[in-house]
């Protein structure tokens, strides 16, 4: 048996994701990353899209609250 | 029987001006001037005096000192710093008594962080520190930050096998990837230097409160005692999982009052880089130790609340030292 993943969606913050990666946004700019492990923003409010930076910490409604509703 | 005369400190021997009748001792035990018999039969003078001691006999261990490398395992020396670690300890888990997070699962770390309400350094120089109390703030802060993550390498062969390859992939990112350039305490210090600051390792151990000492030494005994790997860990998610807003504001509060863009970068960099290591702190190493042994969530509770308080008490005595309410 192995947990080991390379896509980790955290409860209510962001999405891990191993290994050196290049990440398209919205208005086509790709992202490189070259971190072991970077996170993705899932809850849309990072000051540093696409990457996750903390912000999700401080929202009223947690992000998979949110998604049930 | 002790004369307090006072070690010559300075750039020759890298020593600390000593702070009391042990410090000054075991300084003059290190330069030859004073048998290591004797040093046993010397009592602190008052807890900063301890805590300068022990800040001694752990940069043995670390790279500080290095004129005094062969003194690391002197065993007059150990009989010390374990009696002055029992000290602190004892004095860290009374205070996290009934304050520690009741269940340490990686969200209950996670929220403990997140509802704490201390005083904010952080948000006090987004909006309005001053210059000279932001460079105060640098200064006193590289004491950690040029041996950044280095006590927490300690507890790597200490974890079991999920954890331990959790934490290394963390380190492994804390020390720049395998890029020199990148590793954290570097960043740090082309961040003081382009400040006009010495970026030399401890450079600033003279001018730093007694709550600076108390961080760095617990910081060390976590990593250095096995029995308190769980503490290290806990101490790691609560440190971690406190960082990425906090360094935001600390990054905009830089460029704010017109600082060096090396500064600001390295907290830049801690925005996102600990973004991924609070959860990857929680989840999958203190998660693992979790699993693997269930009776480590009172030291990870310990650890995590230890970690917040020390960060509390020491920005209560920068507010104090600014004459600012936070």
């Amino acid at each position: 048996m192995s947990d080991h993943v390379d896509l980790h969606v955290c409860p209510n913050g962001p999405l891990l994701i191993r290994g050196a990666v290049g990440v398209r946004a919205p208005d086509g700019t790709v992202h490189r990353t070259e971190r072991p492990v970077s996170a993705v923003c899932r809850c849309g409010k990072s000051a540093s899209l696409p990457w996750c930076d903390g912000t999700h910490q401080s929202l009223r409604t947690p992000i998979d609250e949110g998604e049930r509703r | 029987m002790t004369t307090v005369v006072m070690t010559e400190a300075g750039p020759e021997t890298g020593l600390p001006r000593a702070r009391g009748e042990l410090s000054d001792a075991v300084m003059r035990a290190l330069t030859g001037a004073l048998p290591w018999s004797r040093l046993v039969e010397v009592t602190a003078t008052d807890d900063e005096d301890a805590l300068l001691t022990l800040w001694i006999a752990h940069e043995l261990h670390h790279r500080g000192l290095p004129r005094f490398a062969d003194a690391e395992w002197t065993p007059e020396l150990v009989v010390v710093r374990r009696r002055l670690e029992g000290e602190l300890e004892q004095r860290l888990r009374a205070r996290a008594e009934g304050h520690q997070p009741e269940s340490a699962t990686p969200d209950a770390l996670l929220d403990f962080v997140r509802q704490d309400a201390g005083p904010s350094l952080s948000a006090y120089v987004q909006r309005s520190a001053t210059r000279e109390q932001v460079l105060e703030l640098l200064w006193l802060r590289s004491i950690y930050h040029l041996k950044e993550a280095d006590p927490t390498t300690w507890t790597l062969p200490r974890l079991p096998g999920p954890a331990r390859a959790a934490l290394a992939e963390l380190q492994y990112d804390e020390y720049g990837g395998g890029r020199p350039a990148r590793l954290h305490a570097e960043l740090f210090a082309r961040g003081l230097r382009a400040c006009g600051l010495d970026a030399r390792e401890n450079a600033a151990i003279d001018d730093v409160p007694v709550e600076v000492l108390e961080m760095n030494v617990t910081l060390t005994m976590f990593g250095l005692q096995r029995r308190l790997a769980a503490a290290s860990i806990g101490h790691l998610v609560a440190f971690e999982a406190s960082s990425s807003a906090p360094s935001r504001r600390m990054a905009r509060g830089l460029r704010r009052l017109g600082l060096p863009e090396e500064i600001a970068a390295y907290y830049d960099e801690h925005v996102e880089a600990d973004a991924v290591h609070e959860q990857t702190a929680a989840r999958f190493i203190a998660g693992a130790m979790l699993r693997a042994d269930p009776t480590v969530a009172d030291d990870l509770a310990f650890g995590a609340f230890t970690c917040l308080d020390l960060e509390r008490r020491f920005a209560a005595s920068m507010f104090r030292r600014w004459g600012v309410r936070p």
